[in-house]
């Protein structure tokens, strides 16, 4: 069944296409945007899932359940990752249309230890595996990993603030991910020519001067070549030449998807994100439709064989970790849909066929699909995502019209929020830094309520028994510049390791060799750190200290209004919060390889965690509990519905968090209206609402709290059940207890 | 707040109406509203993406009330017209495209002045579409001239049969049926709203009767909702210090929903 019987076009994999710019250059939008067909229509036309693709998510469901058992399936222990690494792998050698695994078999995990031997030492472990010494010696002995590097370059205070959690989730003892390869590139192209094109920028900078900058790309520019040389090699393990262009849709998606597979052989990044293929692989299934070479259901056979596979991306990570990012997540994150600049639709008919392996496969968390919203999409296609959200809350949608102006209509998502020009540029990322526990060393002066250390040195406590909103801020200012320092130079810090022991080879080698980098900064505790302010203003905040006399705990008098109610008086202070720490951020001297600094707010799932790190805060929320995920209000006091909550969420300005802004709403079904139509109807509505009032992202989730009661007594009947976390899905039932907790209070929009 | 007059029942002309000595109400009702709560994402409650003004007060105590805590007018919080058309007027471009503005409670028509007052800002200078979710029993106190400013009234009937609406509610049925004959005769479209209870409203006589009535008000009835008693309310009539009810009856069935919904279909009614 692998063989693809090479026909008459094998000569010419790019007849019938516009030609362009695109033959002369590397240039993925040019050949998409002379050669794709805008689609307006409805799912309609959509095909079920043929015999072939039941029986082998059948297969794959068996191993799935097993692997829920086990926390990890298996784990190649002694074979560390590389794209040549394993042998070629199969669920079912006859029965996959697009093939290749990580290692030699499904779900079976790789070890990756140049992200960090630690990680890896960790995570083999809790899962009961234990390490090769030849593994363990080779990486102690003779090769150093990015986690060794980080480390040996941390300072005292950044040491100190990463332990207390006012900095968390810093991605230096793993891979640091959110770096998209141009995956299509490969189909488009094939790996010659992409090669060669290296070889005309490597050989430009011969001339160059050869100082730190030049001599490290020119080393870089090298490995993308070598990892070119081996992603071509892997392939033809499986018995594929894709050193030259697809001449078929099903060659496209497996080229496509072996370019892919290269990068999640070699990197456990946080997130490994897809890119924006839908409709670039469109055009391929328009041309063999037209020739009679496909059918409907082929075309869709062969989308939801590719998404089984990015179904079952996995790495191998530490329990530690999962509490940051939990359900093992992968963030294949797809972008589908958006505008054009010149205002066509972006929507093909292969929009429709990614969202409909929901229904094919049903739903899950991976791949990440993510619908680039506007206002302007098809109204056909608008009333299909908000079915498919309605029936399995495993879409995420972003704002295209708020994202195009600053980042043109190729830009994918990478992660949960973070746009990028596919090709372009990358992104360092940089987890964040916990608003609310800041706001609390403001008033202790540095000192950490929770150890009663000092991290901050060199701040004075706020010594008033009943808290003075002018007061605060002034103290509150400096310990942002100070957070904002200290917080650089850890990113600083792990870039520069990033890039010496764990760089990213063939995701590299799909990019342009000049880039735009940023340095995505990120903020959590926004709705926490916004309602202790306005609690200082508008009511009266008494402080309870400890006999040390450090501030513990405080006594509200009065009604203050809160965040997420579209009250200005609280939803103004939020913005002012998000501004100044980008400003703080943007003041910093230096940023590793010129990186353009940015900011999200958006915390995944990592807000239970901050919580559990932060004492009580003045607007009244206990020690250790959850802060609320991302941008959202915090839970039960958005007490206006969710279009007062959106409303507010959605006056943080995009500008000042270009890496995006999370929100998550909840609504039971009846929320959205007694039948399904007008489900849809209110649903289409509300995403446009939030889309024209300039809102970034939103989670949407369907169903009852009752669903998820009973899925936590139950889960063995709800394997599937997917909900949507601050950024990404996740299937509900491997959460710990704890967080399924934080998602049943979180506030659900109900109909009275 | 006085009851209704017998007069009423029998003779719901405008004329007379407007020859009845008025309530004192207008005298003692201030000039701000009592509001419970608002809520700007419900559906349901009126066609689209509806706006909600929960508005304390009502004489009614059905048994299976789900707010009891809006019963008594002071428990809501005062709010002056400005201000409520304030609330709404920030949400005005979404509404006019996704739904509308509803005013419930409550019982909205306790508090009819303030509320009509809103409902001519809502509809007239915002533009918005409006509905009101009442039980009809107060509408007597209103000139016909009230309802301009009304596109669609969702009419509660708890019950068809009197003793059975007294046993529930507390009060007397025939105002509500009343009321919608004057809707009819004003040209109001109306949705009927039915709530089923086992054991109590389920029988399937009573709901014929209801559905015959239904009927019979013709073509402005755009729909009936059969509304699945829940007991989401319940914990609200302990926090009140009261004993709920219906505390061993159960929410329907989907079987018993649909054969409820079947008896107004088979009168050609829209029923969900």
């Amino acid at each position: 069944m692998n063989a693809i019987p090479r026909h008459i076009t094998a000569d010419a994999p790019w007849s019938d296409f516009v030609p362009g710019r695109w033959q002369s250059h590397i240039d993925v939008r040019d050949f998409i945007q002379a050669n794709y067909s805008p689609y307006d229509g409805t799912g309609a036309f959509l095909a079920g899932p043929t015999e072939r693709t039941i029986d082998l998510w059948a297969k794959l469901t068996a191993l799935l359940a097993e692997e829920r058992k086990k926390g990890v399936l298996d784990v190649s222990v002694d074979k560390p990752s590389s794209i040549t690494a394993h042998a070629p792998g199969y669920i079912d050698r006859d029965g996959e249309l697009i093939v290749g695994l990580q290692t030699d078999a499904p779900l079976k995990r790789a070890i990756m230890p140049n992200g960090g031997l630690r990680m890896v030492e960790a995570g083999l472990h809790a899962y009961g595996f234990t390490i090769d010494p030849v593994v363990k010696e080779i990486w102690t002995k003779y090769r150093k990993n990015h986690n060794a590097g980080v480390f040996d370059a941390y300072s005292t205070e950044i040491l100190a603030a990463r332990k207390s959690g006012v900095i968390t989730g810093l991605p230096d003892a793993y891979g640091r991910g959110r770096i998209i390869g141009d995956y299509r590139r490969v189909a488009l192209y094939g790996t010659d020519r992409l090669k060669a094109d290296k070889q005309r920028e490597y050989h430009e900078l011969d001339d160059a001067v050869f100082n730190e900058d030049t001599l490290r790309l020119r080393e870089e520019l090298c490995e993308q070549m070598r990892a070119l040389g081996e992603l071509a090699e892997m392939a033809a393990s499986y018995g594929f030449d894709i050193t030259q262009p697809a001449t078929t849709a099903r060659e496209a998606v497996q080229w496509t998807y072996f370019a892919y597979l290269a990068a999640v052989k070699e990197q456990n990044g946080a997130a490994m994100s897809l890119g924006r293929v839908s409709t670039f692989l469109d055009i391929y299934f328009e041309r063999d439709i037209a020739r009679g070479l496909l059918t409907e259901e082929g075309a869709q056979e062969l989308i939801d064989d590719l998404v089984i596979k990015l179904r079952i991306v996995r790495f191998l990570r530490t329990p530690d970790y999962d509490e940051l990012f939990s359900g093992d997540p992968t963030w294949v994150t797809e972008s589908i849909g958006g505008v054009g600049e010149d205002g066509r639709s972006l929507v093909t008919k292969s929009s429709f066929r990614f969202l409909q392996t929901l229904v094919n496969l049903g739903p899950a968390p991976e791949p990440n699909l993510t619908v680039l919203w506007s206002t302007k999409l098809p109204e056909g296609f608008k009333d299909y995502c908000a079915k498919i959200s309605i029936e399995t809350s495993s879409i995420q949608y972003e704002n295209d019209d708020v994202m195009r102006p600053h980042w043109g209509d190729d830009y994918a998502i990478a992660c949960c929020v973070s746009p990028m020009r596919i090709g372009k540029q990358m992104q360092f990322f940089g987890a964040r830094a916990n608003l609310a526990k800041a706001l609390l060393y403001a008033i202790n002066g540095g000192v950490d309520e929770k150890s009663g250390q000092v991290v901050a040195e060199g701040f004075t406590p706020i010594t008033d028994d009943v808290l003075d909103f002018d007061t605060v801020v002034a103290r509150l200012d400096p310990m942002l510049d100070w957070l904002a320092k200290t917080y650089v130079k850890a990113l600083n810090a792990i870039h520069y390791m990033h890039d010496k022991y764990a760089y990213e080879r063939i995701e590299m080698a799909l990019h342009d060799r000049d880039i735009l980098r940023t340095m995505a900064c990120g903020i959590a505790g926004l709705s926490v750190a916004a309602d202790s302010l306005s609690a200082i203003k508008h009511a009266k905040v008494k402080v309870v200290r400890n006999k040390a006399g450090l501030a513990v705990d405080y006594v509200i008098e009065g009604d203050y209004p809160a965040y997420g109610n579209n009250d200005d008086r609280a939803d103004e202070i939020a913005v002012w919060l998000a501004e100044t720490f980008i400003w703080k951020i943007e003041a910093q001297p230096h940023f590793y390889r010129n990186a353009k600094p940015t900011q999200s707010v958006l915390t995944i799932t990592s807000n239970v965690v901050y919580g559990k790190k932060t004492g009580n805060t003045p607007d009244g929320r206990r020690a250790g509990e959850p802060f609320a995920p991302g941008a959202n209000p915090m839970n039960g006091r958005d007490k206006k519905g969710f279009i007062a909550s959106g409303a507010s969420v959605a006056k943080i300005p995009y500008a000042c968090a270009l890496d995006g802004i999370s929100w998550t709403a909840s609504a039971t079904p009846s929320a959205l209206g007694r039948l399904p139509q007008e489900r849809q109807g209110n649903l289409v509505a509300c995403l446009d609402a939030f889309a024209a009032a300039n809102g970034h992202h939103v989670n949407v989730n369907v169903f009852s709290r009752e669903t998820l009661l009973d899925a936590m007594e139950h889960p063995e009947i709800y394997p599937q059940l997917t909900i949507r976390v601050s950024g990404y899905a996740v299937n509900f039932v491997r959460l710990t207890r704890e967080q399924q907790l934080d998602v049943v209070n979180r506030t659900f929009h109900a109909s009275m | 707040m006085p009851m209704h007059t017998p007069e009423l029942l029998q003779a719901p002309q405008a004329g007379l109406l407007a020859r009845l000595p008025r309530s004192p109400a207008p005298l003692l009702e201030p000039a701000v509203g009592y509001l419970h709560s608002v809520e700007t994402g419900a559906a349901g409650d009126g066609p689209g993406m509806r706006f909600m003004f929960f508005f304390s007060g009502c004489s009614f105590r059905c048994l299976y009330c789900h707010n009891p805590d809006t019963w008594k007018l002071k428990a809501g919080r005062e709010i002056g017209l400005d201000e409520a058309v304030a609330e709404v007027a920030r949400y005005a471009s979404f509404l006019r495209m996704a739904g509308g503005v509803t005013v419930s409670g409550g019982e909205p028509l306790t508090q009819h002045r303030f509320v009509g007052e809103l409902l001519k800002r809502v509809h007239d200078e915002l533009k918005l579409h409006t509905a009101i979710e009442t039980q009809g029993h107060l509408a007597r106190k209103v000139d016909d001239d009230w309802f301009d400013a009304v596109d669609l009234v969702l009419l509660d009937i708890k019950h068809s049969d009197p003793a059975t609406y007294r046993r529930i509610t507390g009060c007397d049925l025939a105002p509500t049926l009343d009321f919608a004959h004057r809707l009819v005769r004003l040209g109001k479209p109306m949705w009927l709203r039915y709530v089923l209870v086992p054991g109590l409203t389920d029988g399937a006589d009573d709901i014929a009767r209801l559905a015959d009535f239904a009927a019979g008000l013709g073509p402005l009835v755009k729909q009936v909702d059969v509304l699945p008693y829940h007991r989401l309310g319940m914990h609200k009539w302990a926090e009140l210090g009261r004993r709920y009810p219906l505390v061993d009856t159960a929410p329907p069935t989907r079987d018993q929903v649909d054969a409820a919904v079947r008896i107004f279909r088979d009168r050609g009614l829209v029923a969900h």
